[in-house]
């Protein structure tokens, strides 16, 4: 039995007479390597990239969810502790609550995700023959707008508004968090609102009211810029 | 089989603001203290690390440094006829865990609550008859504002709070808060330099005849040594406070001010990544043994002390007293058993103003650093020809520019799409929030007990939380948002926004880790659980630390109250209780 975190595992000890520190104690966060899905099959990331760039279009404001590598990030954090909700309350009895109590689900992240994937592929395969990623975008649209209202009878009891709110919450995480977990490509998200990201010290810009922040964003991982300025 | 340890003079639960102030003024005083805290040991350098400290998906959004669901959670409902679940995410509320608590990851506002707060029942039927509070469960704290000063001021110096003092002695200070109680000094250091959102706010309440002062922040405006002799750094204005820890030594906490004197006592010992089942009480009920832990090899220890001080979060300190027999549980149908009672929140609203020609550079900010507006907190104001008693603090403290969890835009924006992005990139520099953060009533109904059903990862049952707003503090959260509404009109912009607080509470959004009562003080037995110094009136070596013990809650955040009531408790223990250990320090 160890304490439940999110990243790493401590164990008991006992600490008297000084401050217990060592260095290279460090706990950086671990980086998303793209290329393959480790949880996605072809068909469901197809799905899920297709829906990725309706919710986060390419447009003149920024590249699509896609490119930016929304679902990259979710297949990777679907492998982890927020796919498995090892870290939740996972105990029965699960009884249906009120909305002022939160989800009551019994089914993690990682299978709402399998079942309900598979459950819009099979009503668009039924209504229109198509995949997702086969509609035109307009059609694409008006299928989310309807499943987000709770006007598209999903199979296998999936709740569309449920469903989506999962996939907007996890498209946005991927869109807006630090590159380093696989969405946010080249910070795109941070650029576009003028978001310095990483950045610790403002201190030389807090009196200058209504102005501008002058420098470019920087990630955990570092920024572009540096490679400029090595070379 | 549980191992049986060496005795112990004081065993500590939980190594957070409380436990750690507690354990620093008893190993002071010569006694043998060991802490155990259920979490892991938190280092600045390794765990608040500079170059990956800023991670909002980690911290913010998988919250890593906070008390997981799976070790234990509550279940809650809204009113005692509904069937109680269990809060499987927390959201309104995120509490602590590992050593630094909740401490570690707060904003930093630093209040003193004011004597008409401490004396609230008297106060309020003197001002306005018995009646006005008939309908809620109001209770005196048994202590004055001018007993609690000296307990605030050593806080606040521990803490290097950053504020301007609004009365010194009796004396109004121009540019503080002019409804505070007097204080002996001035805060130890100047208000942090102030950001563009606070600034027009501050003048728009100005040009109303409002008095708007800067918050009290224990953000460091400028580098300080505290009492103890611990150096802390200037605060950089980075915008990951509150969620995170703070990699620069700039935020109080017990870290950055007491660990690395403590740490180094040779009479002081810490046990982490343990976790206390129960304080184990001798035959009879009425003085405890020591208690009963489990480590992370699942071993279990029994560890005899003369003392035992619960200074876990408050809603774990009520439950570990339900768990081991301390007192008796509180039953709303007759009235009768003090541990749960009380149970308080926070009821807070916002307001957001939109402007198309405002750059607030919303990523430029610090947990605690803002303007707030007293006028209508608490007593400030009459309420003569009210309908409600209580108030708010308004407060415009923009904590972050966050992406993931900060994108305000105009009503009725969709949340997806390029219309949805264009918005977002429109509202994120240009839209200014300030929010009321409203007192919380007692009330009959509102309460903490042991669920019937579920049960945490050693079978021990969850605690149950009944909860919903009392109509009185809708009725004030509303009167607050209108007063917030003429400062919204004030301050121009092309539209501003309005979000009420309504009843039936939501455990799902964050609102408030300020959570209060279930161990409530005050100077009857039958109607409190712990005496003016925080001691159980059932079992007198035991003391209950914390939050849990405010009979209602103020207007403002509660930390600089909980580090106040943590130095009288101690105050009591090392002046009074150990002349004749093991005996009341009140007489009921």
């Amino acid at each position: 039995m160890f304490t439940v975190t999110a990243t790493s595992a401590s164990f008991a000890r006992s600490l008297s007479g000084s401050l217990p520190w060592a260095p290279l104690s460090s706990d950086p966060p671990m980086q998303v390597v793209s290329g393959g899905w480790q949880f996605f099959t072809p068909q469901e990331a197809a799905l899920v990239e297709a829906i990725v760039d309706r919710l986060v279009p390419a447009d003149d404001l920024s590249m699509g969810g896609k490119e930016a590598g929304c679902a990259v990030y979710i297949d990777r954090q679907l492998t982890g502790a927020f796919g498995t909700s090892s870290r939740l309350y996972t105990k029965g009895p699960f009884l249906p609550g009120l909305p002022t109590q939160g989800y009551q689900g019994e089914a993690n992240p990682a299978q709402r995700y399998r079942i309900g994937l598979a459950a819009i592929d099979a009503f668009l395969k039924q209504r229109d023959g198509k995949t997702f990623a086969e509609l035109q975008p307009a059609d694409q649209d008006a299928f989310l707008t309807a499943m987000e209202a709770g006007k598209v009878d999903l199979p296998n009891g999936v709740k569309g508004p449920g469903f989506f709110g999962l996939l907007l919450q996890n498209t946005m995480e991927g869109f807006f968090a630090d590159p380093v977990y696989g969405g946010n490509k080249d910070m795109v998200s941070w650029r576009m609102l003028g978001f310095p990201g990483a950045r610790y010290d403002y201190r030389d810009h807090v009196s200058k009211h209504n102005q501008p922040y002058p420098r470019p964003p920087v990630s955990i991982e570092g920024s572009p810029e540096w490679l400029v300025k090595r070379s | 089989m549980t191992t049986i340890l060496p005795r112990k003079d004081v065993v500590i639960v939980g190594l957070g603001w409380t436990g750690s102030i507690l354990a620093h003024e008893l190993t002071d005083q010569g006694l043998d203290v060991l802490a155990i805290e259920r979490g892991p040991w938190r280092d600045t350098a390794t765990d608040f690390n500079i170059g990956y400290a800023q991670d909002e998906l980690r911290y913010s959004v998988r919250r890593d440094l906070f008390l997981q669901p799976a070790v234990e959670t509550l279940t809650m409902r809204n009113d005692p006829s509904q069937t109680a679940l269990p809060m499987r995410d927390f959201g309104s509320f995120l509490l602590g865990n590992g050593v630094g608590g909740a401490g570690v990851h707060w904003n930093g506002h630093t209040w003193r609550f004011w004597d008409s707060d401490f004396q609230i029942k008297t106060n309020l039927t003197k001002r306005y008859g018995a009646a006005r509070i008939a309908d809620l469960q109001v209770e005196d704290w048994g202590v004055t504002g001018a007993e609690m000063e000296p307990y605030y001021d050593q806080f606040e110096y521990l803490a290097g709070i950053s504020g301007k003092a609004g009365n010194i002695k009796g004396q109004l200070q121009e540019g503080g808060n002019p409804f505070e109680d007097p204080r002996s000094r001035d805060y130890p250091n100047p208000p942090m330099e102030m950001t563009y959102a606070p600034t027009l706010f501050a003048n728009a309440g100005r040009s109303m005849g409002l008095h708007p002062f800067p918050t009290p922040s224990a953000n460091m405006s400028r580098t300080y040594v505290n009492p103890l002799g611990i150096t802390m750094g200037q605060c950089t204005y980075c915008g990951f406070c509150e969620r995170f820890g703070c990699a620069n030594y700039s935020k109080s906490s017990a870290q950055t001010t007491i660990l690395p004197v403590l740490m180094k006592k040779a009479n002081f010992e810490v046990r982490t990544d343990s976790e206390v089942l129960h304080v184990d009480l001798a035959a009879g009920g009425k003085s405890a043994r020591g208690v009963t832990y489990v480590d992370t090899s699942g071993q279990e220890f029994f560890q005899p002390a003369d003392l035992v001080l619960l200074c876990a979060y408050g809603l774990h300190n009520a439950r570990l007293m339900m768990l081991s027999g301390i007192g008796r549980i509180y039953d709303p149908a007759t009235g009768e058993g003090t541990v749960g009672r009380n149970y308080c929140y926070q009821t807070n609203a916002g307001v957001q103003v939109f402007f198309d020609d405002k750059n607030f550079n919303p990523f430029i900010a610090a947990g605690a650093l803002g303007q707030t507006i007293d006028d209508y907190n608490g007593d400030a104001f009459d309420h003569g020809g009210l309908d409600f008693v209580g108030g708010a603090g308004i407060n415009c403290i923009p904590t972050n520019g966050r992406p993931i969890g900060t994108r305000p835009t105009l009503p009725g924006t969709p949340k997806w799409g390029s219309a949805w992005k264009k918005a977002t990139v429109a509202g994120y520099k240009s839209t200014l929030g300030f929010s009321s953060q409203g007192s919380s009533s007692a009330t009959r109904t509102n309460y903490l007990d042991l669920d019937p059903t579920y049960k945490d990862r050693f079978g021990r049952p969850l605690m149950r939380m009944t909860f919903d707003f009392p109509d009185n503090d809708i009725r004030m959260s509303n009167y607050l948002c209108d007063r917030m509404e003429e400062i919204a009109k004030t301050l121009g912009g092309k539209q501003y926004n309005v979000g009420r607080r309504k009843k039936g509470w939501d455990s799902v959004p964050y609102q408030s880790t300020h959570n209060t009562g279930g161990a409530i003080m005050g100077t009857d037995p039958k109607r409190s659980a712990v005496n003016t110094f925080l001691q159980s009136w059932d079992v007198p070596n035991v003391f209950v630390i914390g939050a849990s013990a405010f009979p209602q809650n103020a207007g403002k955040n509660p930390t600089g109250t909980v580090g106040a009531l943590a130095y009288r408790a101690a105050d009591g223990i090392r002046n009074h209780y150990l002349r004749n250990p093991g005996a009341p320090l009140v007489q009921a």
